[in-house]
């Protein structure tokens, strides 16, 4: 499915601010798999997921998704593959524009836009019918601008826009981050059931350990840059807190040092 | 007295500008993009058509060549933007100031070309003129030769044409692009091609406007765009401001714009009829964009929602 191969990227090279944030890394998905990724603070975890998405290309190494290979691809094209939700709410949707609207783009998300009418009748059917999934009472306001929206409705906007058009591959950059821990829960619920309803591949960051284990079948864990610990099936599920604290130590050598990881 | 027999000139005058104005929302509004080029670009629109027309091309086709000179004016912007990486506004401010070459390569190194008109005949092969205006007062022309009513039909073509345009999935990758970058991309739209092709759309306008400008005006003159786009800036905000709140439907806030561009015109032919130098205009143009953009910045900062009080007792 995915396949990572060796990736490496430095930011502002050969400058004092030069920073180390992939070193190497590789990392293999099969299909279905749904990996949680924990890290201390600048361990590489967003830029693994940003260098997916083709944000910017990587220094070196190769990224394939379903043996394609789209290490060279801009962003734009990657989407095609790739269904994204951001940690900052703002950053996934538009906020001047409607909900009905946000949807009909992510609908078309790797097709071409051409004269054709940009939403239709029956798609705003449709959309009614997947916002009250959400449960949120947004099947009522497809007309209201996204900016109206309050951040949990829109991350579970973005959630189902991202999975409107099945994607090879979800990735969520702490999309929980950012939200109240009640909200924070239910979007994180929410996001387990659309993972599991459409059986996506994902790569999920958080900060929190315990959902790191709750949620998916593997967790990786990133340290300067490169994965140092990789665990899934029946070993995944009787993990503790305290056994990744102790990992993390025994890999690094060093403390964890993501301060909401180890306050939350 | 003066003010209300100027008044039929203003309106038709803000009707022609409002097709710029139009343009210039399309980059400030949808792409939240300041393209400066339309200083250059309205010119170039002029130039093209006058220099075509009175070398006895076609009017429609001078027309068509002339929105087609703005919109490659567009593409250099948008290429100069996208492609080479230089921020929005320098790019503009760069083919703006190379157009002022262009324009007066086109024009023969001739600050000014007229177009002949001393004949009825000749008059008549235009589309709109300022003589038309008080021809058709007089009564010596059919109404249906009057610039409001050539200028409103043209406006209202365009609109129809745009609000069909931006509900298309391309118009809506145009508008997702200028609305969130990030998301526009991550939904797989190039947004490098989306600021590009409203570029070319808007300069295409811009120069259409400037070709009826000419017309007009009977004559292109090299200085005919300067400070246009702050013209355009006025036009879409006094647009906004007045009918905002009533104007929700996007066609309805295009045609907003063009109506705020004739209130620009009506208020600059009443401060002319109080007896100011014209060549005071230009500053008092600058004032009003600077003030009306100022005041949503202070309305945030200083006149905000005041916090809820005794947040210190309750805590």
């Amino acid at each position: 499915m995915l396949d990572v191969k060796n990736i490496s990227k430095t930011f502002n090279p050969g400058t004092v601010n030069e920073k180390v944030a992939l070193n190497g890394l590789s990392l293999h998905l099969d299909e279905g798999d749904f990996v949680t990724v924990i890290g201390g603070n600048g361990a590489g975890k967003s830029t693994l997921l940003n260098a997916v998405a083709g944000v910017w290309p990587v220094d070196s190494g190769t990224i394939m998704i379903d043996g394609v290979d789209i290490t060279r691809l801009p962003e734009h094209k990657r989407a095609k593959y790739i269904g994204r939700v951001f940690q900052d709410p703002m950053i996934g949707t538009a906020a001047t524009m409607q909900i009905e609207e946000n949807l009909a783009l992510a609908a078309r998300r790797g097709q071409r836009r051409g004269l054709r009418l940009g939403i239709t009748k029956e798609e705003q059917e449709r959309y009614k019918e997947q916002l009250k999934m959400l449960g949120l009472g947004l099947e009522n306001r497809l007309t209201s601008k996204v900016g109206l929206l309050s951040g949990g409705q829109r991350q579970a906007l973005t959630l189902l826009m991202a999975s409107l058009k099945k994607p090879k591959l979800l990735l969520l950059d702490e999309h929980t981050a950012a939200l109240d821990p009640k909200t924070a829960a239910k979007v994180l619920e929410l996001s387990a059931k659309i993972v599991a309803e459409n059986k996506l591949t994902t790569l999920m960051i958080t900060h929190n350990m315990k959902d790191a284990i709750q949620y998916g079948n593997r967790l990786i864990m990133m340290f300067e840059g490169r994965i140092i610990y990789d665990v899934n099936g029946e070993e995944k599920r009787k993990l503790k807190v305290a056994d990744l604290l102790q990992k993390f130590e025994q890999a690094s050598g060093s403390e964890l040092d993501n301060d909401r990881m180890l306050l939350s | 007295m003066d003010f209300l027999n100027a008044l039929p000139g203003a309106v038709s005058q803000g009707l022609i500008w409002g097709i710029m104005a139009i343009g210039v929302y399309i980059t400030f509004r949808i792409l939240d993009i300041a393209d400066l080029t339309v200083d250059g670009s309205l010119c170039t629109g002029a130039a093209v058509f006058t220099v075509l027309f009175t070398g006895g091309v076609n009017l429609w086709l001078a027309m068509l060549a002339a929105t087609l000179a703005g919109m490659a004016a567009g593409l250099v912007t948008g290429l100069l933007h996208t492609a080479c990486g230089i921020p929005a506004i320098l790019a503009g401010i760069l083919t703006q100031l190379g157009l002022y070459s262009v324009n007066m390569a086109i024009m023969s190194m001739k600050a000014t070309v007229a177009i002949n008109v001393t004949t009825n005949e000749m008059l008549d092969k235009l589309l709109v003129s300022l003589r038309f205006v008080t021809d058709v007062a007089k009564g010596t022309r059919p109404f249906w030769r009057h610039p409001i009513f050539v200028g409103g039909l043209f406006t209202l073509a365009i609109i129809a044409v745009l609000y069909w345009f931006f509900g298309t999935e391309l118009g809506c990758s145009l508008r997702a692009t200028g609305a969130n970058g990030n998301m526009a991309r991550a939904q797989g739209i190039n947004t490098n091609f989306a600021k590009v092709l409203g570029l070319v759309v808007s300069n295409g306008l811009v120069a259409l406007s400037g070709a009826l400008l000419a017309q007009y005006n009977s004559a292109s003159e090299i200085n005919i765009g300067r400070g246009a786009i702050v013209i355009g800036l006025a036009a879409v905000i006094i647009g906004e401001v007045i009918f905002g709140k009533l104007f929700t439907n996007f066609a309805l806030k295009l045609f907003s714009v063009v109506l705020g561009s004739i209130i620009y015109y009506i208020v600059l032919q009443a401060v002319l009829a109080l007896g100011l130098n014209a060549n005071y205009l230009k500053l008092l143009s600058a004032l009003v964009v600077a003030v009306f953009l100022s005041v949503p910045y202070w309305k945030n900062r200083y006149f905000s929602k005041p916090v809820k009080k005794g947040g210190a007792r309750n805590a």
